[in-house]
């Protein structure tokens, strides 16, 4: 039982930390939000120059062979300071062609970063939605994934996907399609890649709320991909490690809401008294940090599951989503009520956190989806016992 | 970063997994058919239990070898009580003895003390109790009120009422923390003693809880004699003694929630016996927040364990697993109760013990508004509020707080 950081853990998140600290995220943040153009930095370089575009993949194909754990420590420090950098939509593009021996060709310019990748998020199937499915552009109904048909070596995709994370500017996109699905009898879920820029692809970028997520509906036309040899549970697993990744990255941002939240509570008197010494705040502060280390130790389970236990990586990535996300709208929340009038002003970085919350919940599949998963993920193991 | 057992941690599980497996069939059983009916025969069977699980070395792991203990880790404890809740037979009874107590006398008793007591304690042929809160002292521990006076010839004259003594009616000794000295601030005046339960002057009454049974007590003692043998930690540093014991019920009630049947998979099993339920997108709604809540309990009980195995002290956060734990079960509680119908509330149900045990369980090692003070002040850092009470000997401060209000 070790549940410690490695040093080279510890390294990684620190590097995270010093390399991002070059720059005025929350500024710039605040500036995209006033319609500055281009006044988001160009953060990809210091993810080529960290080597974090490889986390995920092997050292044989140029990247560092790390696992999720890792990736989340970066994801977490990220959060910290609400950077966008597309790691959320290129990491778990890279695992499913990491883990398709077919995939290798593609790995070693997504490993140093040269190109960009953006995975297609598709949702297995669960107990409420039979079948693989993605998020809706509007409304709450699930949709079908895309799918795909053969045509000589390769298939042709089509479908729609809504919300995609860095989607715009990607180079390359990496998911999974419904091979003569969907709905059909015999169809089965494929991996595939599709190069940006191919026929009956096309991105539309689209801002919602947090002006530091770039997002993307994505339409397909019968667009040409590779079909990918990865096995039907990492496909599965790309899902689930997304859910990790935008836990760990919302842990992040809870983490600094809470330090900046009880350090105005300690400086901030009133009555002849710091804030913090009034129970109403100190207790909601304590309720984000509980909140926070329940998260914490539900990225420890996801990321010991995906390799250590992969057949409950489902039930720990999505309990991790479910508790982060939630951990994240209260300490946004929090953070606003504690700063008082002044948290709910444009020049504050509470609406930032705010706003970063409220987008991320909806991302995804969403918090309920996460936390329904975890329900059916807890009945399947109580029926098979 | 692993879960994995070392290779020492492998032999050990394996040879407990086997004694377990040998020796189940004399557990005592106490749910389901054939459990034992009688309170006396229940607690005799539990008992001798206890004492075959010590003989084994599955209880009193981290004890030292020489009060009968393995001397080996948390971990090892750890490993130990998962074997015992996977063969699915009762654990120790006296765990507030064996995991808070003992300790406590291991930490700061005299050698006299551990050669004594502590074997007995662990193997349940001597039951122990906390007498610690009081009517007029719970959350302020310290204001404890019984009042333990010297004696010429050295021994002590104890009077006053402790109360909620989880085990003090069938206890054979109980830990007591007692007032010394009235004219010192409140933390400076106490001491710690063991008190043998038959003694002279003392009188147990049971005090039955919202189930309607009666596990824990108000106790009285009047003028009952202790001999100066009877001090623990020294005259004057009861509070430090005291802190020990609360320590290690932090570690106990933190490490120990799967013991108390407070897991996902028994609340997930309830849910999944209901056809309508189970597709419910409301109940499975909160049945994934609950399960979310306690796997992640679980988990920081793994980051303690690597904490103790560095031989680090965990520190107050443990309480809100705690906090988790019990709001999660109380939300289980009701969802269950919700999703199952009044047929929950049976008086023999588990679910009905379960509900009714809860409210208490938020009060006990701790309540919550407690437990947030603590937290708050020591791991956030933020500032205490103003007290009354700081720097006053203890005798005055009763007028004190008249004066108040
Ligand atoms: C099932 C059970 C078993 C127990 N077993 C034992 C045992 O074996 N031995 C033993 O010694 N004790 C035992 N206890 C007692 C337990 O430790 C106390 O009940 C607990 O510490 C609370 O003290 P109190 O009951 O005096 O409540 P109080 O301290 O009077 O608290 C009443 C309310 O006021 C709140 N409050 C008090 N002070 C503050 C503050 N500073 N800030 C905010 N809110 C505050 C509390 O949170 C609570 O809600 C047990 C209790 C229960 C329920």
């Amino acid at each position: 039982m070790n549940l410690a950081l490695s040093d080279e853990q510890v390294f990684l998140r620190e590097a995270a930390r010093g390399a991002l600290s070059r720059f005025k995220t929350l500024e710039a943040a605040r500036a995209a939000l006033n319609g500055e153009k281009d006044a988001l930095p160009d953060l990809w370089a210091v993810a080529k120059e960290a080597g974090w575009p490889g986390l995920l993949i092997d050292e044989s194909h140029g990247g560092a062979g790390l696992d999720a754990f890792d990736a989340m420590l970066v994801l977490g420090e990220c959060g910290r300071v609400i950077a966008g950098i597309s790691l959320l939509g290129h990491l778990p593009a890279t695992a499913i062609l990491n883990d398709a021996p077919g995939g290798a060709p593609l790995l070693s310019e997504l490993a140093s970063g040269e190109r960009r990748a953006a995975y297609l998020p598709v949702c297995p199937p669960d107990d409420l939605v039979n079948e693989w499915s993605v998020d809706p552009a509007h409304g709450s109904e699930r949709l079908p994934a895309p799918s795909a048909v053969s045509d000589g070596a390769g298939v042709r995709v089509s479908g729609e996907l809504s919300f995609v994370p860095d989607a715009p500017g990607a180079d390359l996109l990496v998911g999974v399609a419904i091979l003569d699905g969907p709905r059909q009898p015999g169809c089965k879920p494929v991996g595939v890649a599709i190069e940006a820029d191919a026929t009956g692809v096309s991105v539309q970028a689209l801002q919602r709320y947090d002006s530091t997520r770039s997002l993307g509906h994505l339409s397909l036309k019968d667009a040409p991909a590779t079909v990918l040899d990865t096995p039907a549970e990492a496909l599965a697993g790309a899902w689930y490690l997304a859910q990790a990744l935008i836990a760990a990255e919302s842990l992040g941002s809870v983490e600094t809401a809470l330090d900046v939240s009880v350090a105005y509570a300690k400086e901030r008197h009133t009555f002849g008294r710091a804030i913090g010494s009034y129970q109403a705040v100190k207790h909601s502060l304590t309720e984000v940090l509980r909140q926070l280390e329940n998260g914490r130790s539900l990225l420890y389970y996801a990321g010991w599951a995906r390799h250590g236990g992969p057949q409950e990586f489902p039930l720990a990535a999505s309990a991790a989503r479910s508790v982060a996300s939630r951990a994240l709208d209260q300490a946004a929340r929090t953070m606003i009520s504690v700063h008082g009038g002044i948290g709910a002003t444009w020049e504050h970085d509470a609406p930032l956190y705010f706003r970063r919350a409220q987008l991320s919940r909806r991302l995804l599949g969403g918090t309920a989806l996460a936390t329904d998963r975890v329900a059916g993920e807890v009945i399947a193991e109580a029926d098979a016992a | 970063m692993d879960l994995d057992d070392t290779p020492e941690q492998a032999a050990y599980r394996a040879q407990t997994r086997a004694w377990l497996e040998e020796h189940k069939s004399e557990a005592p059983v106490l749910r389901g058919p054939g459990a034992l009916k009688d309170e006396a025969e229940i607690l005799a069977a539990r008992r001798a239990w206890q004492g075959r699980l010590a003989e084994a070395g599955l209880a009193g792991v981290t004890w030292p070898k020489e009060y009968g203990g393995q001397g080996l880790g948390p971990i090892e404890q750890v490993l130990s009580n998962q074997e015992i809740a996977r063969a699915k037979v009762p654990g120790i009874l006296d765990a507030i003895g064996v995991g808070m107590l003992g300790p406590t006398i291991i930490a700061h008793g005299s050698e006299e003390q551990k050669s004594r007591y502590l074997g007995p304690m662990l193997h349940g042929d001597e039951v122990w109790c906390q007498l610690f809160s009081e009517p007029a002292a719970g959350s302020d521990l310290a204001a404890v009120q019984a009042r333990a006076r010297l004696q010429d010839d050295g021994s002590w004259r104890l009077t006053g009422q402790k109360v909620w003594t989880t085990n003090a009616h069938f206890a054979s000794y109980g830990l007591l923390l007692a007032r010394t000295d009235a004219d010192v601030p409140k933390h400076k005046g106490l001491t710690m003693f063991i008190v043998p339960m038959d003694a002279e002057g003392v009188t147990v009454r049971g005090l039955r809880q919202i189930s309607g049974e009666a596990e824990f007590n108000e106790v009285f003692f009047d003028d009952v004699a202790l001999d100066s043998g009877a001090v623990v930690g020294g005259v004057g540093n009861g509070w430090g003694t005291a802190l020990t014991t609360l320590m290690f019920e932090r570690v106990t009630i933190g490490l120990g929630s799967e013991g108390l049947g407070y897991n996902s998979a028994r609340f997930a099993a309830a849910i999944a016996g209901d056809e309508h339920a189970r597709r419910d997108p409301e109940v499975r709604h909160q049945l994934g927040e609950i399960a979310s809540e306690l796997l992640a309990v679980r988990f920081t009980g793994y980051r303690t364990l690597t904490a103790l195995q560095k031989g680090q002290i965990p520190g107050p956060e443990a309480g809100l697993a705690k906090v988790t734990i019990v709001s999660a079960a109380i939300k289980a509680g009701d969802l269950i109760a919700d999703v199952l119908g009044p047929d929950a509330l049976l008086e023999d149900s588990e679910w009905a013990y379960m509900i009714s045990f809860l409210p208490g369980l938020k009060s006990a090692g701790g309540t919550e508004e407690i437990l947030r003070n603590t937290v708050g002040e020591r791991v956030l850092g933020l500032p205490p509020e103003p007290r009354l009470d700081k720097g006053i000997p203890f005798s005055e401060l009763r007028s004190k707080e008249g004066a108040t209000v």
